[in-house]
């Protein structure tokens, strides 16, 4: 079967959108193709800096002719009815069709044959289509036809199309089509610079031969393999080992059509910089790799960088011109380095008091301080010295105002790190500086340390409450401030460290310290400073007497606020739970019981919750809480009432019934008992008592007994069975 | 260029090397021009670019532009780091389709030949907050080195571009170092010439850029410098009001450059405010949305003019 090569010569593609792109071409391309019925067997994409190509083999010669049956009017029916018949289906007469039987009589049928059109008919139509709606992240208009709306746009401008199809054996076709001015044809160009004429191509094979042979590697992969292989033995090759990063040689195969790795060096004196910066330096301004002695594991004098040509002189003037580029830049950021060590962090602080946080949230001096006043609260819960946190807390941003991390802000936190060693502050403040960030994504860890995770912990949930106070929350896909990432990142320091905090405890101190600012103006600790505050305010120092003056609501609601922010806690333990493939619902279920602030113990009771609810004894529980909830709720809404209370056990005609009041009272009983001693397990083996009981009163006992009053009872002991459950987790918010 | 006496070279003599420069893309057909004359932050601020730019008429030129940014001076004490520096700019309307071809024949004209050194298109996108412009583009590396930029203007002083001009920007004391193999700004060769009679970059700008760093960071008077914004920004907003016409069957502009030239003035009074460190980081975008509010304003002019419209 015949074979489609596709190529799109255009000016260079940004290195980050080439990857995308090849597989949104081979994506589009063959969706479309199995739509038009031409079902292909094999497809591949590639892109270079200047072109996206496409392979698409085996692809049928025609498409499929497609048969189908169109029911007419009834044998007899007016002509009117039979005219709009042969309108609709092109037959010529009544002769043309059929005549089928049903069991309402004899109808006519018309035979409608769509004959298959040739595929690089087919492919000529999706072309140009799919060119025009290419999903480029950015693209753009040039040249003489942008003076017209409607011409088209490309990542870059496009030059060439190269389209063919056609059996291995014979000279393919020319897929014939053209946009824009630019007509498909089966030319191409090699290497920009050593081999810039036109090739005459026919099939893929001899297609990514020929480009070979004009010095561009049409694979991405390929690229990237000589890269490497190249770049660890130059290094290999002088007794160090290259530091490989993935990101860097991602971008850099995507610069480069011909790679040619070669090494280059800078003064030793440059080695006196911490390797991260100098490695930030050569990669990101000159997209160059780090060598290291693999002995020490500290960096060389040496890079390795990637030209995209064959140089008559070897590159000898490529390494000295890249060398005379990393020097001044090197020599920047040693000078950055130095002059920052002259300045100690503290003193940076007053600075913070220029520069505006949030419009509404106020300076990062405030914020620095509002941190450091929770962080001191958190550490006695999570075993950190106060007065270190008080001091970590107090200089871990200030790395934010030096030189090095105003030219290379990956390097937040860790420079805060180096330079508060270098200015003798205790290892676990330093360390500080650069964990409380964490953890910054999915694949970065969560800090350890204590002094570090009550930082990290103040950090997160004073940005939690301070735009929960003013409003900014995440809306659907909108979350300018990570917020999500803040919750996401609580959520983990306190399952991966085990730690037990309750959160209303801690976000009372959050949310009371913007209230407090917002209605008086003054920092928490000031509060009882204010004359005009009269007693019943003065409380609000307190936190605890915060969450009890529910009614007040300017300038919002504390205990609003708070409950807001623990739901978007168990919100963002949901979706955790769900992509480690635990189910979800049972956190609705252990939240809704209320008061539940303590996350471990959340996660703690929902595993066990899940176990249970693996079990037979589970499962059959939860259909009888189900069904006593399902008649609960009917009779509720019969009766326009509740039934709520204890029952009467006097009212109790059958055994069942005593039997299931006694095993309620004895399982609320051990349950509650196991709660209490946070043994999940032994209170959910309490609850797989009730099943028997559940099970035998379903079995014998008719709820809804003449006599009104025992119906009356036997729906509160129903009643009596969800709230026994309720004991470890609100059954009716399970799914299933 | 064989004809070229030495000191002309382009390696060899800053002037020559813009001199070489002019000549290749006067060939190309475009006319050069001479530098604007107010001070601004970058060739693109040029009426010849930020004007030219808009409407259909077809438009080639190019021109040093001598840049000035106030915040980067250095008082001379770091080598390549300048409050005034030189741009060379060319601006072609429509963009050719071979323009990367000509501007790697200009590399080749100024000395860099592509065969010896590694020439990259590395993905950069051009914004300027200012003007309410932005196009798509690269910044061009010459072995590690970004020496240019190249940009397909997609829309200025918020006038979508049709047709699409490409402009190309050269850093030129940057590419004549790399040229003459220097590493320090103020030792390039200014014209050529050797012993007694050599002239250094040095010897025209040192004193300059000492005197003016210390004017932009310590001394501009800012009191004046914030009544000259609002003057400026007022008077270009009196000349966009009183230079409309209804002509014919159309609105016309007849004073779109003299308002353009208060845009331009109140850009760079900006810069110094900004280099004095008396604009808050909140203010910083107000001030430079209203230089864009004028921008705009000046662009909606220009197309309602003879050159900037339809014919």
């Amino acid at each position: 079967m015949p074979d489609l090569l596709l190529e799109l010569f255009s000016e260079e593609i940004p290195a980050r959108m080439q990857a995308k792109a090849a597989d949104d071409l081979r994506r589009m391309v063959t969706d479309k193709l199995v739509a038009e019925g031409l079902v292909y067997e094999g497809a591949k994409a590639f892109a270079t800096p200047r072109r996206l190509a496409l392979t698409v083999h085996g692809i049928p010669a025609r498409q499929p002719d497609l048969k189908t049956e169109r029911r007419g009017p009834k044998i007899g029916a007016p002509d009117a009815a039979v005219q709009g018949f042969l309108k609709a289906t092109g037959l010529k007469s009544l002769d043309e069709a059929t005549i089928q039987k049903d069991a309402k009589g004899d109808f006519y049928v018309a035979l409608i044959e769509k004959p298959g059109r040739p595929a690089i008919d087919v492919i000529a139509e999706m072309l140009p289509v799919i060119i025009r709606t290419f999903p480029w992240p950015k693209s753009m208009r040039w040249g003489a036809r942008s003076a017209k709306s409607g011409s088209l746009v490309w990542v870059r401008p496009l030059h060439a199309i190269t389209a063919t199809f056609g059996l291995e054996t014979e000279e393919p076709d020319v897929v014939k089509f053209s946009i824009d001015g630019v007509e498909a044809g089966q030319t191409t160009y090699g290497h920009r610079f050593m081999a810039p004429g036109a090739i005459s191509v026919r099939r893929f094979e001899d297609y990514e031969a020929k480009l070979k042979a004009a010095k561009v590697i049409l694979d991405p992969q390929a690229r990237k393999d000589i890269i490497l292989e190249d770049a660890k033995e130059l290094a290999f090759a002088q007794g160090l080992e290259l530091v490989e990063d993935q990101v860097l040689l991602d971008e850099v195969s995507g610069l480069v059509e011909w790679p040619v790795v070669m090494m280059g060096s800078f003064e030793q004196e440059f080695l006196s910089i911490p390797d991260e910066v100098i490695r930030a330096t050569i990669r990101n301004n000159q997209k160059c790799f780090v060598v290291k002695d693999p002995k020490t594991g500290k960096l060389t004098n040496k890079f390795v960088l990637t030209a995209n040509i064959e140089a008559p002189d070897d590159g000898k003037t490529i390494v000295a011109g890249n060398e005379r580029v990393i020097r001044p830049r090197l020599s920047d950021a040693k000078f950055f380095y130095e002059t920052d060590l002259k300045t100690k962090l503290e003193d940076r602080l007053p600075k913070f008091e220029q520069i505006v946080f949030h419009e509404k949230l106020g300076t990062q001096a405030e914020r620095i301080k509002r941190i450091e006043r929770l962080a001191a609260e958190i550490a006695p819960l999570v075993g950190a010295d106060v007065e270190k946190t008080r001091r970590a807390a107090r200089l871990a941003k200030a790395d934010l105002l030096t030189e090095v991390v105003g030219e290379f802000p990956e390097l937040q936190g860790l420079m805060g790190k180096y330079y508060a060693l270098a200015q003798g502050e205790d290892a676990s403040v330093a360390a500080a500086s650069e964990e409380h960030w964490k953890p910054q994504g999915p694949t970065d860890r969560a800090p350890t340390d204590p002094v570090s995770i009550a930082v990290a912990l103040a950090d997160k949930l004073d940005t939690l409450a301070g735009f929960w106070a003013i409003d900014e929350k995440p809306t659907g896909s909108k979350d300018p401030y990570a917020l999500r990432r803040a919750a996401l990142g609580v959520i983990r320091i306190v399952l991966e460290n085990q730690l037990r905090i309750q959160f209303n405890l801690v976000l009372v101190w959050a949310v009371a310290t913007f209230f407090v600012k917002k209605r008086f103006g003054v920092d928490l600790d000031d509060l009882s400073k204010i004359p005009t505050v009269d007693e019943h305010e003065s409380k609000l120092a307190g936190p605890i007497a915060v969450v009890a003056s529910r009614e007040v609501t300017e300038p919002f609601n504390i205990g609003e606020v708070m409950r807001d922010v623990l739901a978007f806690f168990a919100d963002r333990l949901k979706v955790q739970l769900r992509e480690q493939g635990a189910r979800h619902d049972l956190v609705d279920a252990v939240f809704s019981l209320g008061g539940q602030d303590d996350l471990l113990l959340v996660v703690r009771r929902v595993e066990a919750l899940g176990k249970f609810l693996d079990s037979d004894d589970g499962k059959n529980l939860l259909a009888g809480t189900k069904r006593a909830s399902n008649i609960l709720a009917i009779e509720e809404k019969k009766d326009k009432r509740s039934f709520d209370g204890a029952p009467d056990a006097a009212l109790y005609k059958l055994d069942e019934e005593k039997a299931l009041a006694a095993a309620i009272d004895q399982v609320k009983r051990e349950a509650s008992a196991a709660v209490a001693k946070e043994d999940f397990a032994a209170a959910m083996s309490a609850m797989a008592k009730l099943r028997p009981a559940v099970d035998a009163f379903f079995d014998k006992v008719k709820v809804n007994d003449d006599d009104p009053k025992v119906r009356e009872n036997r729906l509160k002991l129903l009643n009596e069975i969800r709230a026994a459950t309720r004991a470890v987790a609100d059954f009716s918010r399970i799914e299933g | 260029m064989d004809a070229l006496p030495d000191h002309m070279r382009p390696e060899r003599s800053f002037q020559g090397f813009i001199l070489a420069l002019q000549r290749f893309w006067a060939e190309q057909g475009c006319v050069i021009l001479q530098p604007y004359d107010m001070e601004m932050g970058a060739g693109t601020f040029h009426p010849a670019t930020t004007l030219r730019a808009l409407g259909p008429k077809p438009w080639n030129a190019a021109y040093v532009q001598p840049s000035r940014r106030p915040k980067d001076g250095r008082y001379g004490e770091n080598p390549n780091r300048m409050q005034h520096y030189y741009q060379f700019q060319v601006i072609m309307k429509p963009s050719p389709p071979n323009l990367q071809e000509l501007y790697l024949k200009s590399l080749a004209a100024i000395g860099i030949d592509s065969a010896v050194h590694d020439i990259r298109f590395v993905e950069d996108d051009w914004e300027s907050p200012t003007l309410g412009a932005w196009g798509l583009g690269w910044e061009c590396w010459c072995d590690g080195m970004e020496v240019s930029q190249f940009t397909y203007f997609q829309q200025v002083a918020g006038v979508e571009c049709a047709p699409v001009a490409g402009e190309l920007t050269y850093g030129l004391e940057r590419l004549a170092m790399y040229v003459q193999g220097v590493d320090r700004v103020y030792d390039l060769n200014f014209n050529g010439r050797e012993g007694a009679e050599k002239v250094t970059y040095g010897d025209v700008f040192l004193q300059a850029e000492q005197e003016y760093s210390r004017h932009n960071f310590e001394y501009a008077d800012t009191a004046m410098l914030f009544e000259q914004f609002k003057m400026a920004e007022e008077a270009c907003r009196k000349y966009l009001a009183a230079g409309w016409r209804e002509g014919g069957n159309q609105k016309e502009h007849l004073m779109a450059l003299p308002a353009y030239d208060q845009c331009i003035k109140a850009s760079h009074v900006f810069n110094l405010l900004d280099a004095r460190g008396v604009i808050s980081v909140t203010e910083r975008q107000s001030y430079i949305g209203r230089v864009r509010d004028l921008a705009k304003a000046c662009g909606e002019a220009w197309i309602h003019t003879e050159t900037g419209r339809a014919a």
